[in-house]
Order: structure tokens, then sequence, then C-alpha cells
């Protein structure tokens, strides 16, 4: 396989049809008990022969550098961590008698804002990994990820600004070095939900989550789709990471209640998706914890992270997150040394004995059970984990697809979110503190309250929050 | 005057009963430094402690601190030259290279909250500009937060632009952010480090000596 890929003219992706620009109306599924790890309805091929969602939970190993700054001078150190690391992580799998896994870079902001870099160490790793392809039919393929550096001024322009520029030119490039798939984290919407949720403001935060981040994401899968389609890369999907993940750890450290967490998760969700209504066919990207819903209504490929993901952060979500993944994920490590050997071997190890659980209890027919121990065991100890559980997920699956508007799908899952709770509470089996009690009160209000349209709740939101956005950079008036 | 409803006000994030509170007592003679002192810091130290206790969350914080904030505008003017409104003059920002904030955000709040005279430089601050701010402002803290490896290294180069200034001596410098470590402080020679927005309120009062509810005396 050529690792200088030029641009391609057939409408698939190696492939993988293309769906194009349409909304979902109905699900992938006929009911909660068919969605599991390792099989989706539509899996996807990329890569040095990877094959996603079609009977196999695979690894998705994702790596950082330690402590240091990325510049012309320490370029060769960077470079240099990166080759071990992917080397490591092979040797490793090799060693274990892994016969396929993903790799992910997820870019630094450096490494977006010098295309040249990520592209440079996209094209080295994508050559270890031929290596080891040709010399051991290791089956790879390579995630990059870049970074949304669209938010360095605030109000930030998202569209207008050089950070599009630059992530724009840093898919291309990437692409053209041998990336296989590509996702990011976008960020439209959070100079808006960053300070809605200090407040505790939840208008602000629907409007930042269902109206601008929407719209944001439309907006960028667009152009992600596009270039992905020219070069023959999957465009896997996007992470609402820097919204429902930042409540995730604000909620771990008791800064904001679990209650609202949850609340920014089931929102998340309708955000997510569009990414995959603008031509993102999977796998999701790993820190979408929100991805279940997304896999039963597109029914393509996600990853996921858990308790495999503690290196990076800890979450309420361990094993839960494992239920229906089809690519098994660890965030991010740092290339530290442990005794065990270098961190993202270690890493590599842990999801590939995980991955083998998972894919005898399919051999053995017993990965139903094993889903549902996954989802037993955490389901009622955070409120967030019940937007894990796939029984919910496809209530709220189905509370998104009967509405085709971003805003109804995001009022809508608001106040079906607020059910679940409440009924999770009224049944006993989920306990809440009494600021947790005065929280859902506070938030059912809010949800209550919410105008049937993204106008109406702008002109209720504007003489507060207005100057923190640039509406015309969300393509409104 | 009873400086318990006060505190309750500030309690219940009551800005506007605060204040009618605040005036009515200043219209009676009562003495602003104690308004402060047995009615609003007490009021926030049981904000304080609500929140440790996981009953108040952060937007209860900084309701609460509004309703404080409000009450010393009309404080401070009759306090200066008396005695410094604060427990020190904090300028906080994230490091040049790093664009998260909202934990910064966050430590800002809470040591306004405190009673700590903040000024947030924002996000992607470079060095000069740090050093300019601790000038510009008199900070007794330098508090520098990164979320990512990469700008971590730039804590050092702030560390060392204080140096080149001449005004190192002359401010406690703080770290934060996911990445950092006790360890990585200590290296760098920060004063501080703190693992999240409590600590790093605790560590700020560690800091500057700030034992009791004393304020930071006019130097």
């Amino acid at each position: 396989m050529s690792l200088s890929r030029a641009e391609v003219k057939d409408p698939s992706i190696n492939g993988n049809p293309v769906k194009g620009r349409s909304p979902f109306q109905s699900l992938a599924y006929a009911s909660p008990d068919g969605v599991i790890f390792g099989l989706a309805p539509r899996p996807v091929s990329c890569g040095l022969g990877l094959r996603i969602g079609a009977g196999e939970v695979l690894p998705e190993v994702d790596f950082t550098l330690t402590p240091m700054s990325i510049t012309p001078q320490t370029w060769s150190e960077v470079q240099k961590q990166y080759q071990q690391m992917v080397k490591g992580v092979l040797a490793r799998a090799l060693h274990l008698k892994c016969g396929a896994l993903g790799l992910e870079i997820e870019h630094l902001y450096e490494l977006t804002m010098e295309p040249r870099w990520g592209a440079e160490l996209t094209k080295q790793a994508k050559a270890i990994m031929e290596g080891a392809y040709q010399k051991h039919g290791l089956r790879t393929a390579l995630r990059v990820t870049v970074a949304d550096v669209r938010q360095e001024e605030r109000p930030p322009k998202m569209r207008t600004g050089k950070g599009l520029q630059k992530m724009m030119e840093a898919l291309q490039l990437c692409a053209a070095s041998g990336a296989d798939i590509f996702s990011v984290e976008s960020t439209g919407g959070k100079e808006l939900f960053d300070q809605a949720i200090v407040e505790g403001d939840v208008l602000a935060m629907v409007y930042s989550l269902g109206v601008l981040g929407c719209r944001d994401v439309r907006f960028l899968w667009r152009h992600i789709t596009e270039i992905a389609t020219r070069f023959g890369v999957l465009p896997g999907g996007d992470s609402a990471c820097a919204f429902a993940n930042t409540a995730m750890q604000l909620a771990q450290q008791k800064y904001i209640p679990k209650v609202l967490a949850a609340l920014i998760r089931a929102l998340s969700a309708v955000r997510t998706l569009c990414a995959f209504e603008e031509g993102a066919l999977g796998p999701g990207k790993d820190c979408a914890y929100e991805n279940p819903i997304i896999k039963i209504i597109t029914g393509m490929p996600v990853a996921m992270e858990g308790k495999s993901a503690a290196c990076a952060h800890s979450s309420p979500l361990g094993n839960i997150s494992a239920a229906v993944c089809d690519l098994w994920a660890n965030e991010s490590v740092q290339n530290l040394r442990l005794l065990g050997g270098d961190a993202p071997e270690v890493c590599a190890e842990m999801l590939i004995y995980d991955c083998r659980l998972m894919n005898t209890s399919h051999h053995l027919g017993q990965s139903q059970l094993l889903r549902n121990l996954f989802v037993s065991s955490d389901r009622y100890q955070d409120p967030q984990a019940l937007f894990l559980d796939p029984e919910v997920c496809f209530s709220l699956a189905q509370t998104i697809v009967a509405e085709a508007d971003d805003y109804l799908r995001t009022l809508k899952v608001a106040s079906y979110a607020c059910q679940v709770i409440q009924q999770a509470v009224g049944s006993g089996r989920l306990h809440l503190s009494t600021g947790e009690v005065r929280w859902l009160g506070r938030i059912e209000e809010a949800v209550a309250s919410l105008p049937d349209s993204p106008d109406g709740l702008w002109e209720r939101l504007e003489q507060r929050w207005g100057h923190l956005v640039l509406p015309t950079e969300y393509g409104l008036g | 005057m009873d400086f318990q409803k006060l505190a309750q006000y500030v309690i219940e994030g009551d800005a506007s009963s605060a204040e009618e509170w605040t005036r009515k007592a200043l219209d009676s003679g009562v003495d602003p430094l104690e308004i402060m002192n047995r009615g609003l810091i007490p009021g926030m130290e049981v904000v304080g402690q609500k929140f440790s206790d996981g009953e108040y969350y952060l937007p209860e914080m900084l309701i609460a601190a509004r309703a404080m904030k409000r009450c010393l505008k009309d404080l401070k003017p009759l306090i200066a030259g008396r005695k410094e409104v604060s427990r020190g003059r904090v300028v906080i920002g994230t490091v040049k290279g790093d664009v998260h904030d909202i934990g910064k955000n966050i430590v800002a709040m809470m040591l306004e909250g405190a009673g700590f005279e903040v000024y947030d430089l924002g996000l992607d601050v470079p060095p000069e500009k740090f050093v300019e701010a601790v000038e510009r402002h008199q900070a007794h803290i330098l508090g520098l937060s990164a979320l990512i490896t990469t700008s971590m290294p730039t804590m050092k180069t702030v560390i060392e632009a204080l140096q080149a200034a001449g005004i190192r001596e002359r401010v406690k410098v703080m770290v934060g952010g996911a990445p950092v470590t006790e360890e990585y402080a200590h290296q760098i020679r920060a004063d501080g480090y703190a693992p999240d927005a409590g600590a790093a309120t605790e560590k700020a009062k560690e800091l500057l000596g700030l034992q009791t509810l004393a304020t930071v005396p006019l130097a």
C-alpha cells in the first residue's frame, strides 16, 4: 500500500459506501438487546486490513508525549518519542498475539498549528505500521485527531479565523501522509458553555449545545467529509469531550452536581450525531461517551473508553462504557516509563486483554451476559451512567430521531433525560444527595421553561451572554 | 445590628437584600470593617463549608460571592486608606500555547469568593504579559495554569521572566492544572502547587500567611 496517498475518485471510501448528508429518522436496531460490543450493523474497513464492528472488539491505543514543548529545537526528540511509542505498542501486540488494532495520534496544539509536523508524524507512524503488516500480518489503522484550534481568541472566529484553515490544512497533509481515520473534538459553543456551567445556567447550556454546537459540528464535518472522501480516509466522528467530559470531571470534583453532568451527556448526543448526518461513517471517537446513542441511531461502529482511560482521567463509567464498543480505547497516555514497560505498551496490553475477554465471550455465546454485567455494575452508581445503559440509550435515540430539527431534538432529550433520572430515583435504584435532588428540581424547572424556538431562547440569553458569542461565526444573523 | 442576617443573605446569594442591609448599616454609623468581618466574611465561610460538605456547588458559591461583592462596592471607598480590603492581590492566567481556561476560571472565582482581589489575564498569555500585570497590580500572588503537557514548560519561562525583571522575590508563584505536579512545581522553583481550586485557595492563604480572617495590610 502506498504511503503517499493521492486523491481518489471512487465515491466510496475504501469500499465503505459514502452516506452523504441526510438526517437519521429511524434506528439501526429493532431493540436494545441487539446492541452489543464488537458488532455494528454498518461495519467499516480501513487501514491495513482492519475491519471494525464486524464481529470482534479491537483495541485502539492513544499516546502522547511526556511534558515537553514542541519547537523546532525539540522536533527530533518529538519524532523519536512517537516512533518509539508506535513501535512499542505494535511489539506488545505481536507478543500478545493480537492480530489487529487501531492506533491514534491525537494532535497537540502545535501539531495542528504546524500541519507539516502532524503530517510527518503520521507518515512515520504509518511506515512502521506498514512494516509490521508486511512482516507479521498485523492489521492496523491510524486515526488522526486534529486539535480544534479555533478558540484561541475570544469570542472565537469559528468559521473565518486562521484556526479553521490550519485544521483543514492539517487534515489534508495527514491524509496525504497516510491517515486512515479522521476525528476531531470540536468546540463550537464552548465559549458560552464554559461560563454557563460554572453559573449553573441550564438554558445557556442548551443553547450552546443544541444550537451553536450542532451548527458548528455540521459546518465542520461538511469540510472534513469532503477532504476525507477526496483522499480515501474514513471520516470517523466527533466528540462532545469539551462539554460533557468537562462536566463529568467537574462533577467528579464535586464542583457541579452529577445530575447536571448527566443532562449534558444526554444533550451531547444530539450534537455528536450531527457529524454523522454530515457524512461521518465511524468509528466514532473514543471520548464520546454518548456514542452508544449514536450507534443505535446510525448503526456505525464506535470507539469507547472507560476504566481503560484511568491513565488520563477518572470516570463513573468504567465498565458500562465497554457494553457496546467496537474499538476499546484508553483516551491518551503519556510516554512514561513504568515497571511493566513504557506506559503506551502497558496500556496496549490492558486493552488487548479486555478485548480478548469480550471476543471470547462472543465465541462462547456469553457476550450478552458479559454486556449485561458491564451495564449492571455501573448503571445505578451515578446518574451519568444511566445514559450509557443500552435500554435508556435506545429510548433516547427514539426521542432524537422523532424530530428532524436539532433544537427540537435537544428540547425533547432534555425533558426525557429528567424523566429518566426521576424514574430511577423514584424506583429506589438511584440514590441522590439532598443537593443533587434540589438541583434535579432546578434543572426540571429550567427545561420546562425552554421556548420552542432557538431564536426565542437567544432572546432570553442575549443580554447576559451576548458578549461571548459571534453569531455570524455560526451562520446566525 | 444583626450581622447574622447579613451573613444569611450572603449564604443565600440574595445580593439585593445584602446590599440593602449594608447601606442601612452604614447609614446607622456601623464601622464598614465590622460589616465585612462580622457579616460578609463569616457568610462566605459558611458557603465554603457547605461547598466542602457537598451541599453547595460552584453556582451557589458564585451567587454568594456576587452578593458579597456587591456589598464590598459600598464598603471599599470607606475602608481604603485604612486597610486593604482584600486578602491579597492575585494575577492569574493560562500560559502561552494553552487555550484551556475553565479550571483557571474556577480558581479565580474561588479566590474572589475567599476575599482575594483577582486580575484574570485569560488564556494563551505570554510571559511578558504576566510580568507586566504583576508589576502593574503589585500582585502578591501569580497563578499559572496549564492543561496540556506541551505548555507546562512555559511556566518555567514565566518564572525566569519575573527573575529577569527583578520582581521574582516580590510575588509568590502558584502553579496548577491537570498535568502539573508538586514535583514539577519544585523543579521550576514555583512557590506553591495546588491540585484543585479548593486547595488553590488554601494554598494562597498559606503563602501569604493568612491564618485568620485578617486582611493583608497596606504595604
